[in-house]
């Protein structure tokens, strides 16, 4: 730049400073404190639910204390309120459903990630099992009541002659009942357990499986010794989100469960859960059963908010560091 | 190193082994067999998707005609009629909730990956977000039930189209943040240096390169967060409520498909439990409809 002589005359308007004019700067403090206040709603909300819930609930814990959860009387007529069956029921349907579900998901997502079928068929499975996740629940309670319900029945007629001395299945099957509704959920939270282990068994490193099949292994050694205890953490994170919502879910349990208050240990037997319960009673009670719906629904919500902050501890607990 | 004792093939410590795949060794066989019953397990878990979309396609797909989509359900024991009203309440009800959730959820997402400085108020926000994505979906019923209906504060209205959007919303909520969230996040730094170099302010960043750069990823994940939002029924069965009539203003009950399906399907009349299973045809067709549009729009993202 040597030869030009002459620099360009600069023209001093030209280069005026510009200040940010105060609506600018009032759009911007005004719009970061909207957003502020938009991101509160989330607290807001999650208080308000504890809030509502609690204070709903507060009439029938004055009046049933804990013994709300261990007596299993429902009778409205003489306004006296225990949860037990729905409680059992909420945790019976969803740990066996899990019992059926984790093997069928997991599986399933092996099967996904490994390179044994051509990828094509991986991706459609995969692809299909999202989809189930997309079918409402109340369609699968519906599918659950005509079409299910009615295909297994044989099944639990034969468990019932076979296994009718123990007390698991020492009811004749009469239709909706415990059985149906593990079944129903274990269609449900499948999804979510093949999704979560597959994008757990996708992020394992290469290396290890590589290591793994270097030092002379067969593919499922690979798996059982390698993959799937380097992927053990996420995995049991999903398994427990599944059981949140296996918990939580409502629709398709209700349909089929039976909704009954007799307590029997038979998984044959029409039986309830706390989600069901809300859903059949809760548009016509009044009084003192409101409140007593409202302390269901808090146990429900402090049962599923213990598993899914267990489930964020164990994902961070058991992670391993390779 | 005890020994000098060279190496000897065939000895005793290393067993000669042919190097070729043998398929009747134990291990290959355990190989197979585990293989194959990864396989059946797989089958097993696409099987219901076949089965319930085969008979909501047989038992729904016969029913369609235009006059479902105009007439009203019959009182119980009459024959024909159709699901309208329940079609338009879904629609309303739905476009209820995403008015409310998506204005917020974008908002707080855009907060906590452009404002917040990950202290303890966004750390809070995000982990309430987690428990509010897992709170049942009934819960949500229930606080609006309390926060809502029962105090009639929609004009002395208790249950209402609006109570049921609200419902809704509490659960689309959590995911529209979520998905904001993370697709901001991906969207590169420099983008937003080079906002600000040339001068433009935080607002207009936000609003004209961020947020454009994230939309593919935000959109999908509303679209998903819409299309669980109108299958939900848990919420809407004691805010929304239903009604066998066309749909009167949002600050009254109102029919929705999956109230309708859940009502039907425990009904003892036939012509009920068919208007059950066309709606369930619908409500799974817009259902899938709306999974495959997020899919194309996140196809979008990869280029």
């Amino acid at each position: 730049m040597t030869t030009d002589s002459s620099p360009p005359q600069l023209n001093a308007d030209a280069f005026t400073l510009r200040r940010r004019p105060p609506s600018e700067k009032l759009v911007d403090t005004g719009f970061r404190q909207l957003s502020l206040a938009l991101a509160s709603v989330v607290a807001v909300v999650l208080l308000g639910i504890f809030l509502v819930v609690f204070t709903g609930a507060r009439e029938a814990i004055a009046t049933f204390g804990l013994s709300f959860i261990t007596t299993s009387a429902w009778d409205p007529v003489n306004e006296s309120y225990g949860a037990f069956v729905a409680i059992y029921g909420t945790l019976v349907t969803s740990l066996l459903s899990l019992l059926i579900a984790v093997p069928l998901g997991v599986g399933t997502a092996i099967l996904i990630t490994e390179d044994v079928l051509p990828k094509l068929v991986r991706d459609a499975t995969g692809l299909m099992v999202e989809l189930l996740a997309a079918i409402p629940s109340v369609v699968l309670g519906l599918w659950a009541i005509f079409v299910m319900e009615p295909t297994i029945r044989p099944a639990l007629d034969l468990l019932h002659s076979l296994l009718g001395w123990t007390p698991l299945f020492n009811t004749i099957p009469k239709g909706p009942g415990m059985a149906p509704a593990i079944l129903i959920l274990v269609v449900m939270i499948l999804p979510i357990i093949t999704a979560i282990s597959r994008d757990a068994l996708n992020q394992v490193p290469e290396e290890l499986r590589q290591g793994a099949y270097g030092v002379g292994t067969t593919r499922w050694g690979a798996i059982f010794s390698v993959i799937l205890p380097a992927a053990v953490s996420a995995i049991t994170g999903g398994v427990m989100l599944a059981l949140g919502r296996a918990m939580g879910e409502t629709m398709a349990v209700t349909m089929i469960i039976g909704n009954s208050n007799n307590f029997s240990t038979s998984l044959l037997a029409p039986g309830n859960t706390i989600a069901s319960m809300l859903a059949n009673q809760f548009g016509e009670a009044d009084g003192i059963q409101v409140s007593a719906l409202m302390y269901a629904a808090l146990i429900l919500m402090v049962l599923t908010l213990v598993v899914n902050i267990f489930a964020k501890w164990i994902v961070r607990r058991l992670s391993l560091r390779y | 190193m005890t020994t000098t004792t060279p190496f000897q093939p065939g000895s005793a410590l290393f067993d000669r082994r042919p190097l070729t795949f043998d398929p009747t060794l134990k291990r290959n066989r355990l190989n197979r067999l585990l293989t194959s019953i990864a396989a059946l397990f797989a089958a097993i878990a696409v099987l219901p998707l076949f089965l319930v979309i085969l008979y909501v396609l047989v038992q729904g797909g016969r029913l369609m005609s235009l006059s479902l989509f105009t007439q009203l359900p019959p009182p119980p024991g009459l024959e024909g009629g159709g699901i309208g009203n329940a079609v338009l309440g879904t629609i309303i009800v739905t476009l209820v909730a995403s008015a409310i959730s998506i204005p917020i959820g974008v908002g707080g997402g855009v907060y906590l990956t452009e404002y917040s400085n990950r202290g303890w108020f966004s750390q809070f926000i995000s982990v309430g977000n987690d428990i509010l994505a897992g709170v049942p979906s009934i819960i949500s019923g229930v606080f609006v039930y309390g926060v809502i209906v029962s105090t009639r504060v929609f004009f002395g209205q208790s249950y209402s189209a609006a109570a049921g959007g609200i419902a809704l919303a509490v659960l689309m909520l959590p995911t529209v943040i979520k998905t904001t969230d993370e697709g901001l996040k991906l969207v590169p730094q420099e983008l937003r240096w080079g906002a600000y170099g040339v001068g433009a302010s935080k607002f207009v960043t936000v609003m004209r390169i961020t947020l454009p750069a994230a939309f593919t990823p935000i959109a999908t994940g509303v679209v998903l967060a819409i299309a669980r939002a109108a299958g939900e029924t848990a919420p809407l069965i004691f805010t929304a409520l239903f009604s066998p009539f066309w749909p009167e203003g949002v600050f009254n009950p109102i029919a929705t498909m999956s109230v309708l399906i859940f009502n039907f399907a425990i009904m003892p009349y036939e012509a009920q439990n068919e208007l059950a299973w066309a709606a369930s045809f619908v409500l799974v067709m817009m259902i899938l409809a709306a999974n495959l549009l997020a899919r194309w729009i996140s196809s979008f993202s990869r280029t």
